[in-house]
């Protein structure tokens, strides 16, 4: 909801709402729900060749963006995705390809840049680990260097799209430290297990490691080092994952305002009932609230600003919990038909709901805000 | 006249000075002319109390007007810079650590004075405005009436047309600083034999002449920095109006803009930025959790990150709104949205506070330094949602002038004034 596009991002925005509509609208992801997998290659294929997967890669490696600023591209186009609650691999493919990028000082890993934003692979990150919150930094996971090899054993659970993922951006503890590896979902040892998700089209699944050995030419950037990339690829997959939420609340709030004019109860509309009416002016407010923390602090990670971190977990702190607030204030201005599995509602709720959960709840992420803010008390 | 030593002035292309040449001088001129924000202190007074206080904030005034940095946004011909809200926002940012005018901020300079500037007469602007500028006055608003808050509108406080003059008799409430005021935006009923809206004219009143009586109210906190007026007979020159005879809502509804962006932290038309008391500056909660054993007890973390949070939308949505009103993308009314959010924010600042603070909120030794505030803000915690126009007058704003929702039912509307129910 960055009110001030460019234009050039504004006929991205039409191009890609043109696409969604023609290609997957509310019910096309309804059928998706049916389907054992969450979305069809073929379909990410195209949102590959519209870019999808190509705008935080600099053009001299294969990608290009709509503005110059590829991260603030992504966010509208997560924000567009956001409002059709489409599937799309958008956030785990993006975020492999910030870790990738943000990770250069170690081996070269541009033929997977390359097959990532030409949507020929797609990538995820494998963070989350049975048992344990959002913490990125302390796997439990192990890889341990043998020869030219590295061996891992674990399991990762919470993986997005991991049914579907040609590429696992691992990140496991080595004798030196955190450390990131990108590993083939094929390599022998990996199981992929599909488990439920509370989305229809949005799918995770558990990924077990058993002695699964690769190259060390598999780590992403140093040895030890994993800490930076951890960083930005957290900072990557909040700021998409708050705009798809914003796109989200927008499109669920116009249409339930425009119930609130149709629907007439004794002899009125909804929208003339001021304890109705008031309602929607808190709705409004947080959901103006919810668009402008979540540019700030794409705008902040897209500049590399020292705020970005603090921004990113002020944004997901607030539009994490204040969206499933007002999908379910929403519910309950449309009364009965809002709790139906045939209205639209709940596929909204749905995935705001995943999106508070993932990457970090909002009781997380203000945990980490008071850890940041405290931290930067001691160096000053 | 003590002008900035080192930085020079570059200017952009359209010929204002840049805002990064603006910043730099502005950084050098006020390590240089501005006293350094005392650490806290134990001093518990509330805010604005203090002559003082007043006396101080005149004199800060006066030293940012001589240094060249007073009315960053106003035009230059009454006095001002006549540059950009970028310049007036890293004016803000530089001036974080030193003492600055804070309590001529509101109403003065982001309510009443851009009032005078949209809808003054020329003779007004250059009477008022310089001094204003120059911290030798002080404006207050007469608005509120001891029978209504929110109905503005339906205000009672008589001005009668008597030859060249005007008669002014009824009384006036929730006064901000009126004891400290030298000259007040009273809006009064000239017809009342009209509907409520067209029968008001506004007046710019001396508030130390004859026929004004001025009580100071006492708040839950201690405080006294709200007054009443009564006016008895007070006798204004017909040209002392604000805008036309019976055309005062126009006025008030822009000063009730002006006020709603100023509570709401969105005035381009501030010095500096912060509290205006020690008192009701809000808590530092990290600081309070360590002060009281807490700084690693995970949900007082949450706490403490979650109200961090709140902030930094409160500071992106300001930006968001003010900027879109500004280009014409969002209508006026939303001003109300960030007045609307500043109530949100506070009120869950107070009550972190509150909770974090515990018994410490309550009892303690005296002189405690800042668990012990936490109480007295909670006492005035609902201000945040009353001052500078209720919450519910914001969310009908927003309902019907943002989303377009019918009206609430008015039984006074398109009845003459005179004919209107009132309470007794």
């Amino acid at each position: 909801m960055d009110l001030d596009l460019s234009p050039d991002q504004k006929l991205f925005v039409e191009a890609t709402r043109d696409f969604i509509d023609k290609t997957m609208p509310l019910t096309a992801v309804r059928e998706l729900a049916k389907r054992d997998q969450g979305f069809e290659r073929s379909w990410w294929d195209r949102g590959a060749e519209l870019g999808w997967a190509a705008l935080l890669i600099p053009e001299e490696s294969g990608g290009g963006s709509v503005s110059g600023e590829g991260l603030l591209d992504l966010a509208v186009l997560a924000e567009e995705l956001g409002r059709t609650v489409a599937p799309a691999p958008l956030l785990a493919t993006n975020t492999v390809i910030a870790g990738l990028l943000a990770a250069t000082d170690g081996p070269d890993h541009s033929a997977e840049l390359e097959q990532l934003a030409a949507g020929e692979l797609i990538g995820t990150w494998a963070v989350y680990e049975p048992g344990s919150g959002f913490t990125p930094l302390s796997p439990g996971l192990t890889a341990n260097r043998k020869g030219e090899t590295y061996v891992l054993d674990g399991v990762k659970d919470r993986v997005e799209v991991a049914d579907q993922a040609d590429l696992l951006l691992v990140t496991a503890t080595t004798d030196e430290g955190p450390t990131q590896f990108l590993v083939p979902a094929a390599t022998d040892g990996v199981t992929v297990t599909p488990t439920w998700s509370l989305d229809l089209v949005r799918r995770f699944g558990e990924v077990r490691f058993d002695g699964v050995e690769v190259g060390v030419d598999a780590v992403v950037g140093r040895p030890g080092a994993a800490a930076d990339a951890v960083e930005r690829q957290l900072q990557v997959a909040v700021v998409l994952q708050t705009a798809e939420t914003v796109g989200a609340i927008f499109r669920v709030f116009e249409f339930t305002v425009q119930w609130a004019f149709d629907r007439y109860t004794f002899g009125r509309p909804l929208a003339s009932y001021q304890a109705l009416k008031h309602r929607f002016a808190d709705m409004k407010t947080w959901a103006e609230g919810s668009a402008a923390i979540s540019l700030a602090a794409a705008r902040a990670v897209q500049a590399g600003s020292p705020e970005a971190a603090t921004l990113v977990s002020s944004a997901k702190s607030y539009v994490g919990a204040k969206a499933p607030q007002i999908v379910q204030d929403c519910v309950q201005m449309h009364g009965g038909i809002g709790v139906t599995w045939e209205h639209d509602l709940h596929l909204y709720l749905r995935r705001v709901t995943v999106n508070r959960a993932m990457y970090g709840t909002p009781e997380e992420h203000r945990r980490r805000i008071a850890d940041l803010i405290s931290a930067e008390k001691e160096i000053a | 006249m003590s002008q900035a030593t080192a930085a020079p002035v570059t200017t952009g292309p359209d010929g204002m000075e840049t805002v990064e040449s603006f910043r730099l001088r502005a950084r050098a001129w006020l390590a240089e002319n501005m006293p350094r924000l005392p650490e806290a202190t134990d001093d518990v007074a509330p805010e604005g109390d203090d002559d003082a206080a007043w006396v101080r904030a005149r004199e800060l005034q006066r030293t940012l007007w001589d240094g060249g940095f007073a009315g960053i946004c106003y035009p230059k011909q009454y006095g001002g810079l006549g540059l950009s809200e970028a310049h007036q926002h890293a004016f803000t940012e530089e001036s974080l650590p030193y003492e600055m005018p804070l309590l001529l901020n509101v109403p003065t300079l982001s309510i009443c004075a851009p009032v005078i500037l949209d809808m003054g007469t020329e003779e007004q602007k250059l009477e008022h405005l310089p001094k204003v500028l120059r911290g030798d006055e002080v404006l207050v608003q007469f608005l509120s009436e001891p029978s209504g808050g929110s109905d503005l509108a339906g205000l009672i406080t008589r001005a009668d047309r008597d030859g060249d003059v005007f008669r002014i008799n009824g009384a006036k409430t929730w006064s901000t600083s009126a004891y400290a005021a030298d000259f007040g935006l009273c809006l009064t009923r000239t017809d009342a034999t009209v509907p409520k809206h067209r029968g008001l004219t506004m007046f710019l009143i001396p508030t130390k002449a004859p026929g004004i009586t001025m009580r100071r109210i006492t708040q839950v906190n201690g405080s006294t920095e709200f007054c009443e007026e009564f006016f008895d007979d007070l006798v204004v020159p017909a040209s002392s109006v604000v805008g036309e005879v019976n055309g005062g809502w126009t006025v008030g509804s822009r000063q009730l803009f002006h006020e709603r962006t100023a509570v709401g932290g969105g005035s381009p038309y501030v010095s500096g930025q912060g509290a205006r008391s020690a008192g009701t500056a809000k808590l530092d909660l990290a600081e309070l959790a360590r002060e009281t054993g807490q700084g690693d007890d995970p949900r007082v973390k949450e706490l403490v990150g979650e109200a961090y949070a709140q902030e930094k939308v409160q500071e992106a949505l300001i930006g968001r709104i003010v900027s879109a009103v500004e280009k014409g993308q969002f209508p006026g009314p939303s001003a109300s949205i960030i007045r609307l959010f500043h109530a949100e924010t506070d009120q869950q600042h107070v009550d972190y506070e509150v909770a974090i603070a515990g018994s410490a909120a309550v009892t303690g030794p005296a002189g405690q330094r800042s668990a012990g505030y936490a109480g007295q803000h909670y006492l005035m915690r609902q201000g945040a949602s009353l001052g500078g126009g209720s919450t519910e007058m914001a969310r009908n704003i927003i309902s019907e002038r943002i989303l377009g929702m019918p009206r609430e039912h008015a039984a006074d509307r398109d009845v003459p004034f005179n004919e209107v129910k009132r309470g007794r």
